[in-house]
């Protein structure tokens, strides 16, 4: 028995006009955390798929040789029939059924007449929730859950598959740091357990934290497999982007104006009980050219505050004043706010930013037609021109921009939801996650973005989970804490470790 | 999000490696389908006439019944406009049936009880249609209620006024300018002929107008340096259609000349067919279908939009009751019973996608189109209505079937 759980040989996958695998060959050691990058459009996840054989047996050339055997999956029941099991980044999770449901979901316990034993569905869920570390009820509906908590109910459904073999796709890109920390640890712990586990992931902190060996994809083809203690970040982005990037951040100068929007007193209940204070007397101000960092944890309150600023689009019972260069404004409305100079780009592209069943260029001027509106009717030429202009400005990789947006890659759809944002004129521009799931190449021509945009004398607000991004892309940094701000720092004062305990503050006991 | 969804490549076939249907066609087939299935309505719209006109041995394309069937069916391309407009936003309406009942009902009492000019009760009339959709559309867009509650409520209110208005009876003898709405042609403007020359003339400028539009469009997109198909198909397509129209207006010259009814449809089909593809409403229409969410963060006022689509609604579901009436010289308490199927089958059959976001006008009325021969076919043919019910359920599952299996197979969602 050797140490080698799988192989991967010379797997060439072909679609037509493209190749996505060039003879591709990983091995993966038994019981090692294997990580694998790259940019999107790489191959990561087309070789997943091979693996997991949602791409059967016979799309593909070359071997795959699972313990030793080779094999010819031709579903995902044959690969998970073997003990191949792969997470999804969109978790598989049904929102109305319960945990021990979604567990043994199409893998049903059943007990007398083949009707299902609820009993021990519960039993044998609880038992895999203490597995993974989750205290919850296991006939809670997840929708309930937070995504951190969901990630952990898939986990706990691949081990009752009796999981020997675990892919984890970007399995942190939606969770805070808590949850991520709590996700590495269980990855881990599994390993002491002789689970295998190869991961995809951006987050090359994560990768170095935890992975024994990581095999750098670029183009289809493996740059290399980088084993222990030459797994650096630096050497894992050159093998991805096939260059040095010595600074993640561009260099920014910034040239701070006057005070361009003043939020004053904001306190926003929730939408369903108004009793609940989620956004709570809330100071923030932003100035020309400057560059403004919300850090928070999930749940603080950070988008919460964004979209009841952005046109009452979230919470009821809201309250404060909006002052734009000294006057006070409202933005009651949608249309109102981006009247008033503000635009916001939200943190779910796909479900809140974009039509992904309509084109480029449409959806660049979906914030702004009246701006090509002549006696009611779309100037259509115009509507071409702009977007035309868009595409090559913000290299959005398309063939044209007739190209339907739902097939295009995560960066180029958030390349898109800032191009309509941008056309609308904003003198203020909300980004919510800008960079989320969005690979490191593409990551530093949206911050060379930002930086162009604050140049040209706009404010930015940017919101992100990502710490070293806030440090490195803000001019002042604060901190919001269940629903407070907790904290403001010039970035020259901010660390990690700073930002991380104010974001951390609880309500003082006087104030509850 | 990892690069699960990069290419479109990628897309299509993993689709196509799980579609167990692909596998039943070989490739060559299948491409040769996509092409049929982009213009795949029209085709089906000239294959239903070919059968018919086979089946009834002739009778289906004589003038007076190609006549005849433009404006026994003018209600359901009416409706079908208006129905596609719902549609593509996210939602539908149920209720249209029975509004044309309620308005044809109230028309009856405006025009005959009450003595009104004929112009007037048709104006009231219309107004009481907005009205409807006025408030189906406040219970839809600001209450917040599904459409489909709220038009299947409707459905059954609507009905029940009907009957209230009718006072259980029915209404007959409509003056003769209200007729002419539904049952009236243009009068003969150029002489008395065997042929009408007005008609021909009127189709000749339609037909010209026609080509000069195709003409534009397509230069238009070649300007674009977007796809064209070969010039040989865009030629033989003109040409068909061309031919189409010509002769088709040769039969309505050939009877009593243009229906008042087809005028109609053609400014409708006109002026919506402009509002749906070139206008900012319009636009406003398929982002909120293609997702609302998004639209809403964009600024685009969907609940005026919504409020305003189902007010429309009303307003043509009310000329299809008008139109209807006017025909059968009648307004009573069966009137409008299954035209919301119609109309719903018409704009799916067109290719609207029961998510929103994805249909159009054309579409609409093609799909419309071939109901009307479906009815007028197998009416020649003295099917019975129950057949004729089991028919059009079928042919609007396969219609469905076949627009989804193409839009699965080219990559879409």
């Amino acid at each position: 028995m050797t140490n080698t759980i799988l192989e991967m040989r010379s797997i060439t996958k072909t679609f037509p006009g493209v190749k996505a695998l060039r003879d591709v060959t990983i091995d993966v050691a038994r019981g090692e955390i294997h990580a694998i990058c790259g940019e999107n459009g790489a191959g990561k996840s087309t070789l997943m798929k091979i693996l997991s054989g949602v791409y059967p047996h016979g799309t593909y050339e070359g071997d795959v040789v699972f313990e030793n055997e080779e094999v010819a999956f031709r579903n995902i029941r044959d690969s998970e029939a073997d003990g191949i099991v792969i997470i999804h980044q969109e978790l598989a999770l049904s929102p109305f059924l319960s945990i021990a449901e979604n567990i043994f979901l199409n893998n049903e316990i059943r007990g007398f007449g083949g009707l299902i034993d609820w009993n021990k569905t519960n039993f044998e869920a609880a038992k895999l929730l203490a597995r993974v570390g989750l205290k919850e009820n296991p006939t809670t509906p997840v929708l309930q859950l937070g995504v951190g908590k969901q990630q952990l109910v898939e986990i706990a459904k691949a081990l009752s598959k009796r999981v020997k073999l675990l892919i984890l796709d970007e399995p942190t890109a939606a969770l805070n740091d808590d949850d991520s920390d709590h996700l590495l640890d269980l990855i881990v712990h599994l390993k002491q357990q002789g689970i295998t586990s190869i991961i995809i992931s951006h987050k090359l902190n994560e990768i170095k934290k935890i992975a024994d060996s990581v095999t750098v994809i670029r183009d289809g083809a493996v740059i290399e497999t980088i084993a222990g203690e030459d797994v650096t970040e630096d050497r894992i982005i050159r093998g991805m982007v096939g260059r040095d990037l010595e600074n993640r951040y561009p260099d920014h100068t910034p040239d701070i104006g006057a005070e361009l929007l003043r939020v004053e007193n904001w306190t926003v209940h929730h939408p369903q009980d108004s009793t609940r204070v989620v956004v709570d007397r809330v100071n923030l101000s932003v100035r020309r050219g400057e560059i403004v960092g919300i850090a928070g944890l999930m749940g603080a309150g950070r988008t919460e505050f964004a979209m009841s600023v952005f046109g009452h689009s979230y919470g009821s019972r809201i309250s404060g004043t909006i002052y734009k260069e000294g006057v006070a404004i409202t933005t009651r409305t949608v249309s109102e706010a981006i009247a008033n100079g503000l635009a916001y780009a939200t943190e779910d592209r796909k479900r809140f930013g974009l039509n992904l069943i309509d084109d480029i260029k449409r959806n660049i001027s979906m914030a702004a037609l009246h701006k090509l509106e002549k006696h009611g009717l779309v100037d259509e030429k115009e509507e071409f021109a702009i977007a035309e202009d868009f595409r090559k400005s913000m290299n959005i990789k398309a063939p044209s921009v007739l190209a339907i947006t739902g097939k295009l890659s995560g960066g180029n759809q958030q390349k898109i939801v800032l191009s309509k944002w941008i056309y609308s004129d904003p003198d203020v521009l909300i980004l919510d996650e800008p960079t989320r799931g969005i690979d490191v190449g593409a990551k530093y021509e949206i911050y060379t973005l930002i930086n162009s945009l604050a140049a040209r004398g706009k404010g930015i607000i940017v919101i992100s989970s990502e710490l070293p991004e806030l440090i490195g892309i803000s001019d002042r940094i604060y901190t919001l804490s269940e629903g407070r701000i907790t904290g403001e720092l010039p970035v020259a004062e901010a660390t990690p470790e700073k930002l991380i305990k104010y974001m951390t503050m609880e309500k003082p006991a006087s104030l509850v | 999000m990892s690069e699960l969804e990069t290419t479109s490549a990628d897309k299509s076939a993993a689709g196509a490696q799980i579609n167990p249907v692909d596998k039943i066609f070989s490739s060559r087939f299948g491409h040769f389908l996509s092409d049929i299935g982009k213009n795949g309505i029209f085709i089906a719209l000239i294959a239903v006439v070919v059968l018919f006109q086979v089946l009834t041995q002739g009778v289906l394309l004589r003038p007076q019944n190609v006549s005849n069937l433009i404006v026994q069916n003018g209600y359901i391309l009416i409706l079908a406009i208006g129905m596609v407009m719902v549609i593509v936003a996210g939602h539908i309406d149920l209720s249209v049936g029975s509004v044309a009942a309620f308005i044809g009902a109230v028309s009856g009492v405006f025009a005959v009880t009450f003595g009104f000019p004929w112009w007037l009760a048709i104006v009231l009339s219309l107004v009481i249609g907005a009205l409807v959709g006025a408030w189906q559309g406040f219970w839809i867009a600001y209450v917040g209620i599904p459409a489909f509650i709220v038009t299947l409520a409707g459905m059954l209110i609507f009905r029940g006024l009907a009957l209230v208005v009718l006072g259980n009876q029915n209404i007959g003898s409509f003056p003769d300018a209200y007729r002419s709405v539904g049952s009236g042609y243009l009068p003969n403007l150029l002489g008395s002929f065997p042929v009408d020359p007005l008609t021909i003339g009127v189709a000749l400028i339609a037909i010209i107008f026609f080509i000069v539009h195709q003409v534009r469009t397509r230069r238009g997109r070649q300007s674009y340096d977007q796809e064209v198909e070969p010039l040989v198909w865009f030629v033989i397509k003109l040409v068909l259609v061309v031919a189409g129209l010509g002769w088709f207006a040769y039969s309505l010259a050939s009877f009593k000349g243009l229906p008042i009814t087809l005028l109609l449809l053609a400014f409708l089909i006109l002026i919506y067919g402009i509002v749906m593809n070139r206008s900012v409403f319009g636009r406003h229409i398929y982002a909120i279908g293609g997702n609302r969410h998004a639209a809403e963060l964009s600024g685009i006022k969907t609940r005026v939009v919504t409020f305003w689509l189902f007010v429309n609604m009303g307003v043509l579901a009310a000329l299809a009751g008008l139109v209807f009436t006017a025909r059968l010289n009648l307004a009573g308490p069966k009137a409008g019973d299954g035209f919301e199927l119609e109309a719903i089958s018409a704009a799916f059959i067109g290719g609207a996608a029961v998510q929103g976001g994805v249909g159009t006008i054309g579409g609409a009325i093609i799909g419309g189109l071939i109901i009307g021969v479906l009815n007028n076919g197998m009416s020649i043919l003295s099917i019975g209505v129950e057949w004729q019910q089991a028919v059009k359920g079928l042919v609007l599952l396969l219609a469905v079937a076949f627009d989804v299996y193409n839009k699965r197979r080219s990559g879409g969602r």
